[in-house]
């Protein structure tokens, strides 16, 4: 009897004390793969402001604000990559927030209960398809589309209008800012309008069935009841689309044109830090010249990171307000 | 009486808006698939999986180009799915409270919308100038990056959906942590787990950007990892941008290939999903 009881005990013990080896090897495993995670974004930031080194020290600050881009005589400045990544990305949030938001009214307000899973899923396969369709799709079909019908449209109308008509003058050339940033808002409209979606969900019922029973229209409980709760999220969401559009590379390079230089017309082409990227990086020649691309991306990674953090911060403080 | 009235007309107004807006973004989704269909469907010739990548001018096939992209996506998903499983059982089981793993989130959310042009560029630094050569390797590791936060982002999603009463259930009988969060923990989750994978596998698949500096491409039948490699989005790239009709077409045939496995991957990994909350 004794003898058997010492046995049992001492199996326990075993036992406990192999799970504790292995909770503490399991757990060390896990942490360091987490920690991996944070080495990822560090090795990029340490990757590429080494690359960048050389051409920052070279040009200095004068490499944010110089327009100049050539390859021949080693002069390089970033501005008109700048300057075609905010204006692009402009012209997709101009366009992509207002039917983004129509989308999700739609879904949460107006559409039938059964309709609204497969309505979500399709506007949200728009952001499956992979980059490089919309751009293909964008030189070949949208781009001449465009030269052809609404490009002339815009410079017989908008463009003779003093003041602003210097926006849409030039030729109808189909490619340039104005496409570039129309595709780009397709590419952005699911990821701000599932956002949107998903924190117009979280308003309680009861708030807005309090203004419906005190006579509201559904668009006023919409932009009185919702969009005030909910109006946090909202600006994550947006945030999070910015991000998006800023980087996006395949459709951009696609249709912009790659033109270094700054034009006042959005019919023209331009460039983007991505676009840049994407079509010098493997042809260029010289250090300074890689350097110098790889300064566009570290600023590049800058913006969106900013960008991108904001976002998070908004989305967390609207969790944190929904959860107390 | 004429307040009401124009209430209800702004109303009925914005409402029409809402549901041209919803017709507006199906309206891209349907044109862009059917353009691609149309132009693609001629492409898709027993010709596109047989043959080698032509010379200008001349007929040929996306061989190489399929091959290399299935090769890196594979080793991109087996490098990157282990990775994410096992950061995000660290977000899910280990660090709920803890400010490490409140950065480890943040940051792990920021790595998700980073432009994948970025990863590109940091692969080229740390792999491609090391070695001196573009190589298959450096463009599955790329590739592998990506899949990382979207593995685990659902990992720790489908983890923290497990009701805590099985953990405790599993613990109650004597288990360590360690067989809880194996035996019981992924075994509730898996089908969440699964889907997110997917999703990653489709995400990747499309790619361009990442690959550009690092795998290149190649017009030739390459099995060896440490040259550069033939992939389709990079080819694509290629042949849409050039004057020839032939490569364009082949661009077609291949945008359509690779638009057809992801949205059967995304709409599959969808389907998982809903079957899987449906048993709960």
């Amino acid at each position: 009897m004794a003898a058997e009881t010492v046995v049992i005990r001492h199996e326990a013990t075993r036992g406990g004390c192999s799970g504790a080896v292995g909770d503490v090897l399991f757990r060390s495993l896990t942490f360091l793969f987490a920690l991996f995670v944070l080495l990822i974004l560090g090795g990029v930031l340490v990757a590429l402001a080494d690359g960048a080194l050389p051409a920052l020290r070279t040009f200095g600050f004068s490499f944010l604000i110089d327009e100049v881009w050539n390859p021949v005589t080693e002069k390089f400045g970033a501005l008109a990559p700048i300057y075609g990544t905010l204006v692009t990305s402009a012209i997709a949030m101009l366009v992509g927030i207002p039917v983004a938001f129509g989308v999700a009214v739609f879904i949460t307000e107006i559409c039938p209960i059964w309709l609204k899973r497969p309505l979500a899923t399709m506007i949200e396969l728009l952001a499956a398809i992979p980059s490089i369709i919309y751009g293909i799709w964008g030189l070949f079909v949208f781009a001449p589309f465009v030269q052809q019908y609404i490009q002339p449209a815009i410079i017989n109308t908008f463009g003779q209008i003093p003041g602003i008509g210097a926006l849409f003058a030039g030729p109808p050339l189909g490619i340039g800012v104005l496409t570039a940033g129309f595709i780009l808002a397709i590419m952005v409209l699911p990821f701000i309008s599932s956002i949107m979606r998903d924190v117009f969900e979280t308003v309680p019922a009861m708030l807005k069935e309090s203004a419906y029973g005190l006579g509201a229209t559904r668009t006023e409980v919409v932009w009185q009841v919702v969009l005030p709760y909910t109006r946090i999220g909202v600006v994550g969401g947006i945030m999070l689309g910015l991000g998006r559009a800023l980087g996006e590379t395949m459709a951009v390079t696609f249709v912009i044109g790659n033109a270094h230089r700054i034009t006042t017309s959005i019919l023209q082409p331009g460039t983007t830090i991505s676009a840049s990227l994407a079509n010098e990086f493997t042809e260029a020649v010289g250090d300074l010249y890689l350097s110098s691309l790889i300064a566009l991306g570290l600023i590049l990674f800058v913006i969106t990171f900013i960008v991108l953090a904001f976002a998070k911060l908004m989305l967390l403080r609207l969790q944190k307000q929904a959860g107390g | 009486m004429a307040i009401y009235a124009r209430r209800r007309l702004i109303n009925a107004l914005v409402m029409v808006l809402a549901l041209a807006a919803t017709g507006f973004g199906l309206l891209w989704l349907v044109l862009v698939l059917w353009t691609l269909l149309w132009n693609g469907i001629a492409a898709i010739t027993p010709a596109l999986f047989s043959q080698m990548t032509p010379p200008p001018g001349s007929a040929g096939g996306l061989l190489n180009a399929i091959f290399g992209s299935v090769v890196m996506t594979l080793i991109a998903t087996l490098l990157g799915t282990p990775t994410g499983i096992l950061a995000g059982t660290f977000l899910a089981e280990y660090s709920r409270g803890s400010r490490f793993g409140e950065v480890v989130r943040f940051i792990n959310d920021i790595l998700l919308s980073a432009p994948s042009i970025i990863v590109g560029l940091f692969v080229y630094e740390l792999m491609v100038l090391r070695m001196g050569h573009f190589s298959a390797w450096a463009g599955a590791v790329a590739l592998a990056i990506i899949v990382v936060p979207v593995v685990v982002r659902t990992t720790e999603d489908m983890l923290n959906l497990v009701p805590n009463a099985l953990r405790e259930a599993a613990s109650a009988l004597g288990s360590p942590k360690w067989k809880v969060i194996v035996l019981v923990s992924y075994r509730a989750a898996i089908q969440g787990m699964v889907t997110g994978v997917m999703l990653a596998v489709a995400r990747i698949a499309g790619e361009t950007a990442p690959l550009l500096f690092t795998a290149l491409n190649n017009q030739f039948w390459s099995t060896d990892l440490n040259a550069p490699m033939a992939n389709l989005p990079v080819v694509i790239f290629q042949f849409a941008m050039s004057p020839y009709a032939d490569w364009q077409v082949l661009a077609w045939g291949g945008a359509l290939l690779i638009t057809i496995t992801v949205l059967f991957l995304n709409i599959g990994a969808r389907a998982l999903a809903s079957w899987g909350t449906f048993k709960q």
